[in-house]
C-alpha cells in the first residue's frame, strides 16, 4: 500500500517542501520506467510510516521534473538524497535494502 | 534430532529463489525466503526479456519478476526482507544469522544469492559510479538523451543493452576486446543494422576520465599496443558477473576458482542438506530460464533429502 505520508514534490515546490522543511527530508528520485525504483517503492512507504513525524519522505519523478535532478548532478536512479536544513547530508544510488536506508536516514536524526 | 524452526530456508529472491519458493509453498514445507532488497534479482534491471518461454511478445524484466513474485505469493510463500550476515551450514541444523541479530534455523538451505556485474577495475570507475559510470541501462539510459556514450562488452547483455541505449543516445560505441561478438546471432544482426551503434574492436578501457560534472572521456588501449581517447559522457559496463558469495561459509562450501558454488546435476553442494541454484552456481550459462529450472530442482532435492532424514 502506498503510504499517505510520502509527499510528491515538483521542481517548483522543491524549495518550500524540501529545502524549507523543518524536518530532515529524504527525497527518492525515481521514474516510471525504472525497475529498481519500483522495487524499492514499498520500502520507501514503510520508511515513511516508521519515521513519521521525525523525517519527511518525499518522491520526485525525474521525467516530469528535470531541473532538480540536474542541479544535484543525478545521472542514475534510484538516487536517494537526505537533506537537513536544506543541506545535503548524504546520498545513496541504487536499489539498496531497507537497513541501508534506515542507516542513511539516521544520519539526520 | 535437534529441532529446526524451518524445513527449508531459501537465501535470495531472484528467479531461482522464487521458483524454489513456489515449489516449497506448493509442497507445504515450512519454508522461508530471505531477501535483502526486493524480490526479482538482476532481472529487475533487465530492460526486456525476449527468450522466456510462454511470453510470446516478450516482457519487461521488472514485469516478469513481478509475476514470479506474485506466483509464489499465491501459494503463501513466507518471505522476510533482511540482510543475511552469516551462515553455518555444516551441521544437521543449519543456521542463518540476520543483520538485526535474529538467528533462524532450518534443516535444509538453498543458496540463491546470485551474482552482480563485474567492475572493470580501472582508474576513475569507482569515483564516477552514478555520474557517468553505470551497470544498468534501463535505470540510467534516459539521462543520456542525444549524448555520446560507450558500452563495454560483447556478450548478450552488452549488446541487448547497447540496443536499448540507442533509444536515447545519439551514438553508442561498443568497446570489445576481441574482433567478434559473443552475443547471440539475432542480437548481433540488430546491432550491426543499427546506425547509432559503432564498434571499437580489439580494445580495452584503461581509464575513465572525468571531473565534477561526471564522465568526460575514456582512455583506450588497443591490442596492437597503441592508445587513444574517446569523448563520452557515459560508460555502461557489461563484462560478466561475479558471485555474491560474501555471506557464504567459504570454509565449508566447495567453490570453483572464481568463487561460484559447485553442485551436482541435482543442485546438491558438498554439504548435506545444502543446495544452490541460479547465478551463484558454477556453470557456463546464466539465463533466467535455467535459474528457474535449477530452483525447481534444488527444492525437489531438498524435499527428497528431508524425506530421507525423517
Amino acid at each position: 500500500m502506498a503510504s499517505e505520508k510520502v509527499i510528491h514534490v515538483s521542481d517548483s515546490e522543491f524549495d518550500t517542501k524540501v529545502v524549507g522543511n523543518e524536518l530532515p527530508c529524504l527525497v527518492d528520485f525515481w521514474a516510471p520506467w525504472c525497475g529498481p525504483c519500483k522495487a524499492i517503492g514499498p520500502v520507501i512507504d514503510e520508511l515513511a510510516e516508521e519515521f513519521d513525524g521525525r523525517v519527511q519522505i518525499a518522491k520526485m519523478n525525474v521525467d516530469d521534473n528535470p531541473a532538480t535532478p540536474g542541479k544535484f548532478g543525478i545521472r542514475a536512479i534510484p538516487t536517494l538524497i537526505l537533506f537537513k536544513g536544506g543541506q545535503v547530508v548524504d546520498q545513496i544510488t541504487g536499489a539498496v535494502g531497507k537497513p541501508q536506508l534506515q542507516d542513511l536516514i539516521k544520519k539526520a536524526l | 534430532m535437534e529441532q529446526a524452526e524451518y524445513q527449508l530456508i531459501i537465501v535470495g529472491g531472484g528467479p531461482a529463489g522464487l521458483t524454489a519458493g513456489l515449489y516449497a509453498a506448493r509442497g507445504r514445507l515450512r519454508a522461508l525466503l530471505v531477501e535483502k532488497g526486493a524480490t526479482g534479482g538482476q532481472v529487475l534491471v533487465t530492460d526486456w526479456v525476449d527468450n522466456y518461454p510462454g511470453f510470446v511478445e516478450g516482457i519487461s524484466g521488472f514485469g516478469l519478476m513481478e509475476k514470479m513474485t506474485a506466483h509464489a505469493d499465491r501459494f503463501g510463500l513466507e518471505k522476510k526482507f533482511a540482510n543475511v550476515t552469516s551462515l553455518d551450514l555444516a551441521g544437521a541444523v543449519k543456521t542463518v544469522r540476520l543483520e538485526d541479530g535474529t538467528t533462524l534455523t532450518a534443516r535444509t538451505v538453498i543458496l540463491c544469492t546470485g551474482a552482480r556485474p563485474s567492475r572493470l577495475g580501472v582508474p576513475g570507475e569507482q569515483e564516477l559510479v552514478g555520474r557517468g559510470v553505470s551497470y544498468c541501462a534501463t535505470c540510467d539510459g534516459p539521462f543520456y538523451r542525444d549524448q555520446e556514450i560507450a558500452v563495454v562488452g560483447g556478450g548478450n547483455t552488452a549488446i541487448q543493452e547497447a540496443l536499448h541505449l540507442t533509444k536515447f543516445a545519439r551514438k553508442v560505441t561498443v568497446i570489445h576486446r576481441r574482433d567478434e561478438l559473443r552475443a547471440t546471432r539475432i542480437l548481433q544482426e540488430k546491432a550491426f543494422a543499427n546506425d547509432r551503434i559503432h564498434f571499437l574492436w580489439n580494445a580495452r578501457v584503461s581509464e575513465i576520465m572525468g571531473g565534477d560534472s561526471g564522465v568526460e572521456g575514456l582512455r583506450i588501449s588497443h591490442n596492437d599496443g597503441t592508445e587513444s581517447t574517446l569523448a563520452v559522457t557515459g560508460i555502461f559496463i557489461f563484462i560478466g558477473v561475479v558471485p555474491n558469495n560474501e555471506v557464504l561459509p567459504l570454509d565449508q562450501l566447495e567453490t570453483d576458482g572464481s568463487g561460484f558454488v559447485v553442485t551436482d546435476t541435482e543442485m546438491r553442494t558438498n554439504l548435506a542438506g545444502v543446495f544452490a541454484a541460479g547465478d551463484i552456481r558454477s556453470k557456463n550459462f546464466r539465463q533466467i530460464i535455467n535459474a528457474a529450472g535449477e530452483g525447481a530442482t534444488a527444492e525437489l532435492s531438498a524435499e527428497q533429502y528431508l524425506g530421507s532424514q525423517a
